[in-house]
């Protein structure tokens, strides 16, 4: 992706930064609203470890049973579905729509989603860099490690079996790492981002601008 | 004196003005107005006057805050004594080995280079003279060490691996025959679960400690619950008149009181309120009978600088351990007349111990704990009750002593007469037999069928199988569907209630999470069907600190649960074993064990005692010690786990099965004390609860934190139990962990 292909999809992001969630019925029931004004901010799961609910927006009784239906992420809400008070609904049903801003972090996963080509586990085990990129990465950063398709690049490790695996993207420098070598990944977690040569320098670019210029606002 | 000394004392008023100023916080007093505007005055006027006359003046001065130090101590209210205690130049356990021992050693390490700094280990020793001779008598010194406001002693809040080492120094002096002085400066410890786990740890010295064989003599500053139980066990319990011994911090009680959540305020009124109500100073635990002796301090409590009071403790803590000793010793006539009626007798007592007086200081050290907290619960039985009572207990105790004791001793010799007898009988039986048997049998109606051809040819009988469900849930008997709490994660379905809490036991048909029973459902699942035989009923929770509103709180337990106290005593088999059970109910105050609660626990240890039973204690939920009973709750720690320990010496299985939620002091003592350790599964267990643990440490810790596999995983406990295979665990537990032995000679 060009760097002006980059800006551009900023630019869609900055037009429009929210991410529109549609809060459904879980199952079939009762409904009955909490939340019942449009603009009423909410917020998500909240701790360390996301132990604490977010807002209470509305219950579904089902054979006696009122279940609690929590926000999921931060916002405000947008629209509430015309569905009066007490009402039966089947599972699926969408009950509010919560408007989020998107956070910094947020777009800069956008953006690099859209622009990396991401490296994933293929299967359960333990990866590590083949010695020669290794050495790369500790003197020089991964900005500066260059790959070429079916070179060999990992190493995985099963059971005390050793496997190479050969990198099959496109030719490009790796981005970011988001894995810790040694450590037992599940299959399908991404291992790093590769991005074009070319595109590298437009990437960081945007991705310090969205740094120092995104704000982030919290509703709620 | 030149005007450069003067300058120092006013420096040195105004350091004991602002050291009153911290000790009554916000309060307004017009004494230390008076002494505010007394030294101002001087500040402003002394370089206008002469020496001689500054120097008069500074002598009335200082006069003048010696009278009203002395008129503000006698005002101390127990929270100021709190502030005391908690101010940077309160004394510490430095302080007390360089002004009180004569040498000594810091060992397991030094100031920041120790594994936990918290917690201060010396060998030290106290030279005597007496006549012309020099002794020295070494000591092991253990305690907390607060410091100055040294910010890695972690205000004396000792991490478990801290409270480890001071008990693998306990046996150290044990081993070598030396006494213990432990000094117990800590505000409670710190509540974290990495082994070996603050209640586990906390468990495993009050174990250890009530069967060491050397003196101990604790001295208390600051005993705050759990923290100070770990190394508070002891012969004589001294305490520093400015101290405070109590199960909770003012502010927690204050907390819990006041409903008040986490980000809540907690007005000072309500703190200092809770402070008087929890009966937390010296004085009231003199009262109270939880320690045995006030040492005085100076006005305003002790500090560094106040050699003499050194000098008190000094004479004190000898003198003490001197009356251990000789308590337990052969020849202590005059020495403990001396000891008894002199200020500082000049007498020597030599500190290691016999064989036989270590036995007595133990028995002795049991005893004392047992004797206290009597008054802190309500007993309503009769004399005919009582009565009652004692002679089953005696008739119990011969049966004991028969079957346990003489038989057990003589056991080949009966059996060996019993053989031969058997023998003897039986020859001569079955040559009578056989000349009966062959005439009756000649006879055609009475020829005997064979038993074994009769059991071939005919149908079986049905054999009746134990009822299922004969309890059933009032969650059981609602309309509803459950959601399960693990919904979202593992996609369970929700259930109807009478299928959950009916057949399924409360357990989630798709994740196997289970949701809390009432204990009453385990009383009929676990035990065989009838043979529940609850005994100590009459034993009643009180309210002994006058806690105010906590009598109606109380009574209105008392009415919801059916029960007088939240722990439930009986008698009872499990497929045919007979065993002594204790559980503790959530349902009655969270199961928090107070006065009452001990005393039926220890009670019920007793009697699986006398009756050589294996000893069980369920415990549904228990949210720690009672915290409106003070410390009359929180001696139940030590005296509950010497009991289980006498119990265990004596051969005794102790099983311990933790379900829903268990915390705090109860885990930190008697429960955690078991070898044998078992958990519910979805139960949580552990020292304190996520948000103690978030406003003491500062950290967030993860959800399942407490879970009883993460408790598994720790080692804390042994195993985990699917509520429906409880019986058959813990039949299984019986024959394995008590051998058949135990409980069938």
């Amino acid at each position: 992706m060009k760097q002006r292909n980059i800006s551009e999809f900023l630019d869609k992001i900055k037009e429009n930064p929210y991410k529109e969630i549609v809060v459904k019925a879980p199952h079939c029931g009762y409904v009955e609203f909490v939340v019942t004004q449009k603009g009423v901010p909410v917020s998500g799961p909240e701790g360390k470890y996301k132990e604490k609910p977010g807002t209470l927006l509305a219950y579904i009784v089902r054979e006696n049973n009122k279940k609690p239906i929590f926000a999921l992420e931060n916002g405000a809400i947008s629209e509430i579905f015309p569905l009066k008070n007490k009402e039966f609904v089947q599972a699926g049903t969408p009950l509010l729509k919560i408007r989020h801003y998107l956070t910094k972090q947020e777009v800069i996963d956008l953006i690099l989603q859209k622009t990396l080509y991401l490296v994933k586990a293929q299967e359960k085990g333990k990866y590590y860099f083949v010695p020669e990129i290794d050495k790369k990465i500790g003197t020089k950063g991964c900005q500066s490690v260059l790959l070429r398709p079916g070179e060999e690049i990992l190493i995985l490790n099963v059971m005390k079996r050793e496997k190479y695996i050969s990198y099959e993207g496109p030719k490009g420098l790796i981005y970011a790492i988001y894995f810790k070598q040694g450590q037992t990944l599940d299959c399908g977690d991404i291992l790093f981002g590769v991005c074009p040569q070319e595109d590298l320098e437009s990437i960081k670019e945007v991705i310090v601008k969205v740094q120092s210029e995104w704000e982030e606002v919290r509703i709620g | 004196m030149i005007l450069l000394d003067v300058e120092k004392e006013v420096q040195i008023l105004q350091e004991r003005l602002d050291y009153i100023k911290d000790i009554f916080a916000h309060k307004e007093n017009e004494n230390i107005v008076l002494l505010q505007t007394k030294l101002n005055d001087f500040v402003n006027s002394y370089k206008q006057l002469s020496l001689s006359e500054s120097k008069q003046k500074l002598k009335s001065l200082k006069e003048l805050f010696t009278f009203l130090e002395n008129k503000l101590d006698r005002r101390l209210t127990p929270m100021d004594k709190v502030r005391i205690v908690r101010h940077p130049q309160r004394i510490c356990l430095k302080d007390i080995l360089e002004n009180v021992y004569d040498n000594y050693t810091e060992i397991g390490g030094q100031d920041e280079y120790s594994i936990d700094p918290a917690m201060l280990i010396a060998r030290a020793y106290i030279t005597r003279k007496v006549g012309n001779k020099i002794y020295h008598q070494p000591v092991m010194v253990i305690g907390q060490e607060k410091g100055h406001g040294e910010e890695f002693r972690n205000g004396g809040s000792v991490k478990p691996w801290g409270n480890a080492k001071a008990l693998q120094y306990m046996k150290v002096a044990e081993r070598e025959n030396i006494p213990i002085h432990t000094y117990v400066f800590t505000p409670g410890a710190y509540p974290i679960e990495d082994y070996p786990g603050a209640a586990q740890q906390i468990a495993r010295n009050l174990y250890e400690m009530a069967g060491l064989k050397v003196p101990i003599i604790a001295v208390f500053s600051e005993g705050g619950s759990g923290g100070a139980e770990a190394i508070a066990l002891a012969d004589t319990r001294l305490m520093l008149s400015h101290g405070y011994y109590s199960v909770i911090s003012p502010e927690g009680a204050a907390a819990i009181e006041g409903k008040i959540k986490a980000k809540g305020k907690i007005t000072p009124e309500l703190v200092e309120k809770c402070a008087a109500q929890l009966k937390i100073t010296a004085d009231d635990n003199l009262i109270m009978g939880y320690i045995d002796k006030i040492i005085k301090e100076p006005p305003l409590g002790a500090r560094p600088e106040h050699y003499d009071f050194f000098k008190v403790l000094r004479n004190e803590v000898i003198r003490a351990t001197d009356e251990v000793v000789l308590r337990v010793r052969g020849i202590n006539l005059f020495r403990s007349l001396a000891l008894r009626k002199l200020n500082s007798p000049n007498i020597y007592v030599r500190w290691s111990l016999t064989a036989k007086a270590k036995a007595r200081l133990v028995e002795e050290r049991y005893a004392k704990f047992r004797q206290m907290s009597k008054h802190a619960y309500i007993d309503n039985s009769s004399w005919i009750d009582r009565l009652k009572e004692k002679s089953e207990e005696a008739l119990w105790g011969i049966y004991s002593l028969l079957r346990y004791d003489f038989f057990k001793r003589n056991k080949q010799k009966i059996v060996h007469l019993w053989e031969d007898l058997k023998g003897e009988s039986l020859a001569v039986i079955d040559r009578l037999q056989r000349k009966v048997s062959f005439w009756v049998c000649k006879i055609p109606l009475c020829k005997k069928y064979n038993q074994k051809t009769c059991e071939l040819v005919s149908l079986s009988k049905w054999q009746e199988k134990e009822p299922k469900n004969r309890y059933i849930s009032p969650q059981a008997r609602v309309d509803r569907a459950v959601s399960c709490p693990n919904a979202e994660k593992e996609g369970c379905l929700d259930q109807w209630a009478p299928d959950l809490f009916g057949d399924m036991a409360g357990v989630c048909a798709y994740c196997g999470h289970h949701f809390p029973m009432e204990h009453e459902w385990y009383l009929h699942h676990v035990f065989d069907p009838g043979s529940i035989k609850e005994f100590n009923a009459h034993i009643e929770a009180g309210n002994p600190l006058d806690f105010e509103g906590f009598s109606h709180k109380l009574e209105k337990a008392k009415q919801l649960s059916g029960h007088k106290s939240a722990c439930l005593t009986f008698e009872a088999s499990v497929k045919g074993i007979e065993v002594v059970v204790a559980v503790l109910m959530a349902k009655f105050r969270g199961g928090t064990v107070g006065a009452a609660e001990g005393e039926k626990f220890i009670r019920a240890v007793e009697k699986a005692n006398l009756k050589h039973r294996p000893f069980i204690a369920y415990v549904h939920g228990t949210a720690g010690i009672r915290i409106q009973e003070g410390t009359n709750g929180v001696i139940q720690m030590p005296r509950c786990t010497m009991t289980i320990r006498n119990y265990l010496e004596k051969g005794g299985l102790y099983i311990v099965v933790y379900d829903t939620n268990s915390y705090a002091g109860p885990v930190a003592s008697f429960l955690g004390c078991s070898p044998y350790q078992f958990a519910i599964r979805s139960s949580n267990l552990g020292f304190a609860g996520p948000g103690v643990i978030r406003e003491t440490t500062g950290i967030e810790i993860p959800p399942n934190y407490h879970k009883a596999y993460n408790a598994l995983s720790r080692g804390h406990i042994q195993g985990v139990w699917d509520r429906r295979f409880m019986r058959d665990n813990l039949y299984q537990a019986l024959l394995t962990m008590g051998e058949r032995k135990l409980y069938s000679y």
